[in-house]
């Protein structure tokens, strides 16, 4: 195991063992990344551990690179043709951005969830479902795609919503629907990492409540990243937190990561407490 | 005053006068054309008149053209004329679905508005230029594709020829000035027109459905098959099928390939064939009135097919989205 040098976060559980066990939830580390759009750089050295059965939230105002951050950690990024990088990813130890790394698995293995939900509006909500699984070319028999489809649906809270009309179209449901949709299909592929962006910015205050409650059922089987704007969430769902600011000119950096409790209550930088406590930003 | 009934108010729109202005004008623009575009129609349709009087239905379903034994049908024509445009289409639409999708979904930005002008060029290449590249350079090589295929597919009907496909010394000519050479320079015609619409709705696949196909796994062209394929198959038919609406109307580059027969020719690789607007040009000249009014007839039938499949064509356009229904 190389040594990372920098664990800015320890926290009391779950411990971390040697060998960094693959039991539930994988873990997730950013090694001083930088990230450039262009000539211009947005994110400087940033280091991250992000381990299991833990929700990390990344807080920070709009342009600091919260976002550009998660997009990095599922190679997202590169898909935009000016975005470079610098620095590893590492899941479970491996860079993500390894020669010898394939961005197709990286992908199916850190899964996302967009700010706006998008469900494919040309499949009903069952293909939704299954999509990653044609995607990646996964074969399944008939009767288990019953099983992964309920299985998805309900770890997304929407299986009793939508149980009787798994033939409609996914585009058909609203707004907050659309999302956990987004969220079961998402883990219809196993992956070992959920990233969220903002995933709850466009829903009302119900469908967020049923989203916060989808991300702590599934806390304990995948590592969840979210970025949020509202510090009421980071606080609710959260177990660590991670505090990003780009101060005029400069690129975004973490100011301060910890425990959620911590950062809000007693944070150690002045920014970070004039930032959650809504001063700024 | 009082507030009167409980019943909805009269609203004046309250436009300032140059509002009113630029709102007349455009809209006696926008009604010029309809009405210059309705005026064609309802000439042909008078023209039409006569014709129909004298020959009935039979206008249509004669086959011979010998105005001098009074013998007037469009029959060989209509079906030379589908021919040609359907040759052109199956040659013409996975060239323009393949250059669409590479396009807007793989070349290098640095390269792809240099592509689409090149494609933008093709349709403004006047169709005589084609015609003659058809003419001069296509057919000598073309007969060649013309013999393979009636020698490798000569037992389907469409693909057989009056003539030994395997003599040594082989009939050239029966392989020339066919509904099929004619079917290539037209579908040259059409692919940009195609290509310009399948692209244009390729572009517009939303960037979020994009994004989610990658974010879960998916290859490139997985994501295009699921995303831009079921967002854009409006405009693939749509795009297609105004390239048909050309493909039945171009005249100059099909005159100058086929030799005119009017024999019903179900076989495209076979020398002579026909089609309406290439009748029309060949004897406008030396028409006398009866056989005027007949060519008008045919034009008036040409007018019909284009506008129904140019109307269709809009349908599909406009309903894009949801034009595309379940499926991946």
């Amino acid at each position: 195991m190389l040594d990372i040098g920098h664990a800015p976060i320890i926290l009391d559980e779950p411990p971390r063992n040697d060998e960094r066990s693959l039991g539930n939830g994988s873990y997730l580390d950013a090694v001083n990344v930088s990230a450039w759009f262009g000539s211009a750089k947005v994110l400087d050295r940033v280091s991250l551990s992000m381990p299991p059965s833990v929700v990390t939230a990344l807080i920070g105002p709009s342009g600091c690179g919260k976002s550009t951050f998660l997009r990095i950690l599922n190679r997202m990024h590169e898909s935009i043709p000016i975005a470079k990088l610098a620095g590893e990813v590492r899941l479970n130890g491996t860079d993500i951005y390894g020669p010898d790394q394939r961005v197709t698995d990286t992908r199916k293995r850190i899964g996302m969830v967009f700010q706006k939900p998008n469900p494919f509006p040309t499949m009903s909500i069952a293909e939704n479902v299954m999509a990653g699984l044609k995607l990646t070319g996964t074969k399944l028999a008939r009767s288990d795609r019953a099983d992964v489809i309920e299985r998805c649906l309900t770890r997304a809270g929407l299986w009793k919503e939508v149980k009787d009309r798994l033939d409609e179209p996914g585009g058909a449901l609203s707004g907050g629907q659309q999302q956990r949709l987004c969220i079961g299909r998402s883990l219809a592929v196993d992956p070992d990492v959920l990233l969220m962006d903002e995933p709850c910015s466009a829903l009302d205050p119900t469908s967020t409540r049923r989203i916060e409650e989808t991300i702590s059922d599934l806390m304990h089987d995948v590592t969840i990243v979210i970025v949020t704007h509202n510090m009421q969430q980071a606080a609710r769902v959260s177990q660590q937190c991670a505090f990003f600011l780009a101060e005029l000119g400069t690129p975004g950096v973490i100011v301060e990561a910890g425990k959620t409790k911590q950062i809000f209550e007693e944070p150690a930088d002045p920014r970070t407490a004039d930032y959650v406590n809504g001063r700024f930003g | 005053m009082a507030v009167s009934a409980d019943l909805p108010r009269v609203i004046h729109p309250g436009l300032p006068g140059v509002d009113r202005v630029f709102h007349g004008s455009t809209r006696s623009i926008a009604v010029l054309v309809l009405v210059i575009f309705g005026s064609i129609g309802a000439f042909l349709g008078y023209q039409a008149i006569p014709t129909f009087h004298r020959y009935g239905l039979k206008f249509l379903t004669q086959h011979d053209w010998q105005p001098r034994l009074n013998q007037i049908g469009i029959l060989s024509t209509l079906i030379g004329t589908i021919e040609i445009a359907l040759v052109a289409l199956i040659i013409a639409f996975p060239l323009a679905l393949g250059t669409a999708l590479f396009i807007s979904e793989y070349a290098p930005a640095r390269i792809k508005s240099t592509l689409v002008s090149l494609i933008d060029l093709m349709a403004a290449v006047p169709s005589i230029i084609y015609g003659l590249w058809g003419a001069l350079l296509l057919m000598p090589h073309a007969k060649f594709v013309s013999r393979w295929l009636h020698q490798t597919f000569g037992f389907i009907p469409i693909f057989k020829v009056d003539t030994d496909p395997h003599a040594a010394v082989w009939a050239q000519s029966r392989y020339t000035s066919s509904a099929f050479i004619a079917g290539i320079c037209v579908a040259m015609m059409v692919l940009p027109i195609a290509c310009a619409v399948m692209r244009g709705v390729f572009a517009q696949a939303p960037l979020g459905e994009r994004e989610a196909a990658y974010a879960l796994g998916a290859t490139r062209w997985g994501m295009i098959r699921s995303v831009v394929l079921p967002f854009g198959r409006g405009g693939i038919i749509g795009g297609t099928m105004l390239g048909l609406g050309r493909a039945l109307g171009e005249t100059i580059a099909v005159l100058l390939i086929i030799s005119l027969a009017f024999d019903i020719n179900f076989r495209i690789l076979q020398a002579g064939s026909s089609s309406i607007s290439a009748l029309i040009a060949d004897r406008f000249g030396d028409a006398t009135t009866n056989q005027l009014a007949a060519l008008l007839t045919a034009g008036f039938v040409l007018f019909v097919m284009t506008l129904l499949v140019n109307t269709v064509a809009a349908i599909f356009i406009s309903r894009s989205r949801s034009g595309a229904m379940t499926e991946i």
